[in-house]
């Protein structure tokens, strides 16, 4: 009965904690600036087949032919329509750096949870593991796993993940530490609740805050990542439209035609710098306002 | 200390173990057949035969990979499936210009960043501490492709005609006489590392400023400049020296992309052709040049922090 009570307390309070953080967040100025840019860029990629004045993989004008009436960008170096190909371009990266980020923090999650709970032996073998994910640059992780099966999506939102996975079960398990000493989780397993329902019905809400803020920096870099495994040409493959190739596509004729480089630069820039300035805020919301946020690369 | 240092040492080489098997397992042990992958469509029943005798496909899993270690550790990496010369030929005098370009970033990242986390440390609110505030925001979180363009952008072909968009390094000349076909790239990587290393400057030294020796040496009425030189900021250098460390690490894996940018003549570039070609022999070699030189740096991170904190340095001696 008392044990009931006890356990029903906390889970209320760090919802409602979560919910001032945003809040709190939101109160600030960069926050704002941050969440209408990322909102705008968003829009762009995902409404944006919609609007766009032509195909994106048809041939409307001379190669580089500059911005005119009809190609409101000017067309790329095989002839398309600048525009189109951007507004068409942001859906897939988009889509695939949620995937990614999705996965890398439910692994960590769940493996930083595993390790702070566990402790002992089960603990000090997970985060030794880590550590071996954790001794390649996440870009070279990515490009390994591309050498062995050739360059394909689920590969890549997998490998992101999983290079997010050991950073994300560090800050999880540091967390988490805290956290299971405290006197609910003792007496939630006082009542025989199973381990998993322990650690997500009374330590993961308990953690929210530090997680909602590595959501943030996982997403900035999962954009970035998969922009980048793009641009390398192991994205998606041409004709596809996808802001990363693009700018691999075109920067030949940087030059003659600098439009189908720099919109998609622009928006990769502004998507992560936007997703960088709310997680901030979120931080800051976070600590009571203190420090920016971490930014190990 | 030295129990420390030798745990971190081993747990080091542990490591170093674990990522060359990681690089093995993944390019060349899969369950699939790595001859199949390699040749793809172009697979005939004898050219299938012929690379996976030249890969060593057919022995054990385990006499494959103690062979390949066994060779990887005096640099032989075999040949490369592309070009038939071989690997450690091949990839020679990239690592040189690889080595230089890091080596010329950290060269300008380290003071620079330095000073500038000294500056707006001691001048907080001042115009050099609101613009690092606003560069970390926005350069942390872009990725470096983005940044090479933008620099390409504006030095190279839109706004200025100042800098090569492309690095065509001439093998006639030494590299340090072509600096020009480094700045860009160069410039780039700074760019990424410079503001988190002068934020924990900027960080560690005002909480060194903020202590009480530092606090007592000001009441004795010592020159500011004093204070802030020699009494803080030998203290407050350790956790930067640290960052440091880890940033060069970082600097290990941001060349592939930014030589790629840049089509910069080194093994981030040749990784790129490699992993495009499905060059095993020579992704398995870069990949694992890579790792280990990511981990020897987090691991002069980890030893430089205990040798210079003096609390782990006296402890457990």
């Amino acid at each position: 009965m008392s044990a009931t009570v006890a356990m029903a307390q906390p889970a209320a309070p760090a919802r409602q904690r979560r919910f001032t953080v945003l809040r709190q967040a939101i109160a600030f100025g960069r926050t704002r600036i941050g969440l209408a840019i990322v909102v705008a860029v968003s829009l762009i990629a995902l409404a944006g087949p919609l609007v766009a004045p032509h195909s994106p993989t048809v041939f409307v004008a001379a190669p580089y032919a500059p911005p005119s009436a009809k190609v409101l960008f000017g067309a790329d170096y095989l002839g398309r329509d600048v525009l189109s190909r951007f507004l068409c371009g942001g859906r897939v990266i988009l889509g695939l750096s949620l995937a990614a980020t999705a996965i890398g923090l439910a692994g960590g999650i769940a493996v930083g949870l595993l390790a702070a709970y566990g402790r002992g032996w089960l603990d000090e073998l997970l985060m030794r593991l880590m550590d071996v994910l954790l001794a390649f640059p996440q870009i070279v992780f990515v490009l390994l796993l591309v050498s062995a099966f050739g360059p394909q999506l689920w590969l890549i939102v997998l490998t992101v993940g999983l290079s997010h996975l050991p950073r994300v079960a560090r800050v999880t398990r540091g967390a988490a530490l805290e956290v299971v000493e405290r006197d609910f989780v003792k007496s939630a397993e006082a009542l025989g609740e199973t381990r998993t329902r322990i650690l997500l019905a009374e330590v993961l809400p308990n953690i929210s805050s530090p997680l909602l803020v590595e959501f943030g920096l996982r997403l900035t870099y999962s954009i970035g990542l998969i922009a980048a495994v793009s641009f390398l040409g192991f994205g998606l493959q041409p004709p596809a439209a996808d802001w990363g190739l693009m700018i691999n596509e075109n920067r030949i004729g940087l030059t003659l035609q600098p439009w189908p480089v720099v919109l998609p630069v622009l928006a990769i820039g502004l998507l992560t710098v936007g997703m960088n300035l709310v997680t901030d805020g979120i931080a800051r919301a976070a600590i009571g306002l203190g420090a920016a946020p971490a930014m190990p690369r | 200390m030295i129990r420390i240092l030798l745990r971190r040492l081993v747990l080091g080489a542990v490591t170093l173990l674990l990522v060359s098997g990681l690089v093995f397992g993944t390019t060349q042990a899969l369950p699939g057949d790595a001859a199949m992958a390699i040749l793809g469509k172009t697979a005939t029943p004898a050219r299938l035969a012929s690379l996976r005798a030249r890969l060593h496909l057919n022995e054990p899993v385990w006499r494959q990979y103690t062979g390949w270690l066994g060779h990887a550790m005096i640099g032989d990496f075999g040949r490369s499936l592309a070009t038939e010369q071989p690997v450690a030929r091949l990839i020679g005098n990239r690592i040189g210009n690889s080595a230089f370009l890091v080596g010329l970033s950290a060269i300008i990242a380290i003071p620079l960043s330095l000073l500038i986390g000294l500056v707006s440390a001691v001048r907080r609110d001042g115009l050099v501490d609101h613009v690092l505030t606003i560069a970390s925001l926005v350069l942390a979180a872009v990725p470096e492709f983005v940044i090479g363009i933008a620099l390409i952008l504006v030095f190279a072909t839109g706004v200025f005609h100042v800098l090569p968009a492309v690095s065509m390094l001439s093998d006639s000349r030494p590299i340090w006489d072509q600096l020009n076909q480094t700045i860009l790239p160069a410039a780039t990587l700074d760019l990424a590392v410079i503001p988190y290393m002068a934020r924990i400057m900027r960080a560690s030294m005002i909480e060194v400023m903020e202590s009480e020796y530092v606090q007592m040496a000001r009441l004795k009425g010592l020159p500011r400049r004093t204070v802030v030189l020699r009494h803080a900021l030998p203290n407050a250098v350790v956790p930067f020296v640290q960052v440091s460390a880890l940033q060069l690490a970082w600097l290990a894996g941001g060349v592939v992309v930014v030589e790629f940018v840049f089509r910069y003549p080194g093994i981030g570039a040749a990784l790129i052709d490699a992993v495009s070609n499905r060059d095993l022999p020579v992704v398995q070699a870069l990949t694992l040049l890579i790792g280990v030189v990511y981990v020897l740096l987090n691991l002069i991170a980890d030893i430089a922090t205990i040798l210079l904190t003096p609390r782990l340095r006296t402890a457990l001696r």
